[in-house]
C-alpha cells in the first residue's frame, strides 16, 4: 500500500478508495445471497432483516452508506482526472470537494437514519 | 512526460488497445452508473423507506410487482458485479502473486459467476405472491 504514492492527500485519496472498495463488495456478497434467500428461504431472510434493524446493523448499515459516498464521489474525482488530465494538477482540492460533498449529502442523511432509530424507541 | 507513469487518480491507463484498456474504461463507465443506481438505491431503500417493512413477502407482492423494478435491480446486479469483481482482481494482483493468485483470482470468478446466477434468478423468477413465512 506504501508503494505507490509518497504520502500527502493523494494517497489517502487512494487508500481510502481501496479500503471502502473490499468493504463494499464484502456487503455485496452477503446482499446478493440475502435477496437470493427472499426466494429460496424466505424465512431466514425475514430473520436476518430483524439483525439489519437492531442498533449494530443500523450503525453498519450508516457506515456502509459512508463507504459507498466517499467511493462514489472520490470514483468522479478519479473519472474527471483521468478524462481531464490536466485537472490532475488540481487533485488536492478536488479531494477537499470531495469531502465538502460528502458531509454536505452525509449529515442530513445521518440525522434521517438515527432520528428514525431514536424514534423508534420511543424516547 | 511523467504523467504517463504516475498518477494522482486510479489505475493508468493501460497501453495499446486491449482487454485491459477495455475493462479500464469500463471500471469508469459502470461506475458512473453505479453512483446513480447505487446512491438512489440507498437513498430509496434505506433512508426515505424504512428497511424494517421490507420483509420478503413485500419485495415479492410490492416492490417486485414492477417490472421497472426489477429491471432496475439486474442492471444494478451486473454493472456492480463487473465493477466489483474488476476491482477485487486489481487488488488481489497487488498484493498476491504467482500459484497463490491463480487460485484467489480463479475463486474470485467463480465467486461472481454464482453471485449473478442467483441474484439474475431471483430478480427473473420471484412469484409476486409467497407463501407467508
Amino acid at each position: 500500500m506504501m508503494v505507490r504514492y509518497r504520502g500527502g492527500e493523494g494517497m489517502l485519496a487512494w487508500a481510502f478508495h481501496r479500503i471502502s472498495g473490499v468493504a463494499i463488495f464484502a456487503f455485496l456478497v452477503l446482499h446478493v445471497i440475502d435477496i437470493f434467500l427472499v426466494g429460496a428461504a424466505p424465512d431466514v431472510y425475514n430473520t436476518l432483516l430483524t439483525f439489519y434493524a437492531t442498533p449494530v446493523g443500523i450503525v453498519m448499515e450508516w457506515l456502509l452508506g459512508a463507504a459507498v459516498l466517499y467511493h462514489g464521489l472520490n470514483g468522479l474525482r478519479i473519472v474527471v482526472m483521468d478524462f481531464w488530465p490536466p485537472l490532475t494538477r488540481y487533485h488536492r482540492q478536488l479531494w477537499y470537494l470531495v469531502w465538502l460533498l460528502f458531509l454536505l449529502i452525509g449529515i442530513p442523511v445521518t440525522t434521517v437514519i438515527f432520528g428514525a432509530f431514536v424514534r423508534s424507541l420511543g424516547l | 512526460m511523467s504523467s504517463a507513469r504516475y498518477s494522482r487518480s486510479g489505475r493508468v491507463r493501460p497501453q495499446g488497445s486491449g482487454f485491459e484498456l477495455a475493462v479500464w474504461y469500463l471500471m469508469r463507465l459502470t461506475g458512473l452508473g453505479l453512483f446513480v443506481l447505487v446512491l438512489s438505491h440507498y437513498l430509496i431503500l434505506r433512508v426515505l423507506y424504512d428497511p424494517a417493512e421490507q420483509t420478503a413477502s413485500w419485495i415479492a407482492e410490492i416492490r417486485w410487482s414492477s417490472t421497472f423494478w426489477r429491471a432496475f435491480d439486474w442492471l444494478m446486479l451486473t454493472l456492480v458485479l463487473f465493477h466489483a469483481f474488476m476491482g477485487m482482481r486489481v487488488v488481489v494482483s497487488d498484493y498476491i502473486s504467482g500459484r497463490a493468485r491463480t487460485i484467489a483470482l480463479s475463486l474470485l470468478y467463480l465467486l461472481a459467476i454464482a453471485l449473478f446466477a442467483m441474484g439474475s434468478m431471483v430478480v427473473f423468477t420471484l412469484d409476486n405472491v409467497v407463501p407467508r413465512a
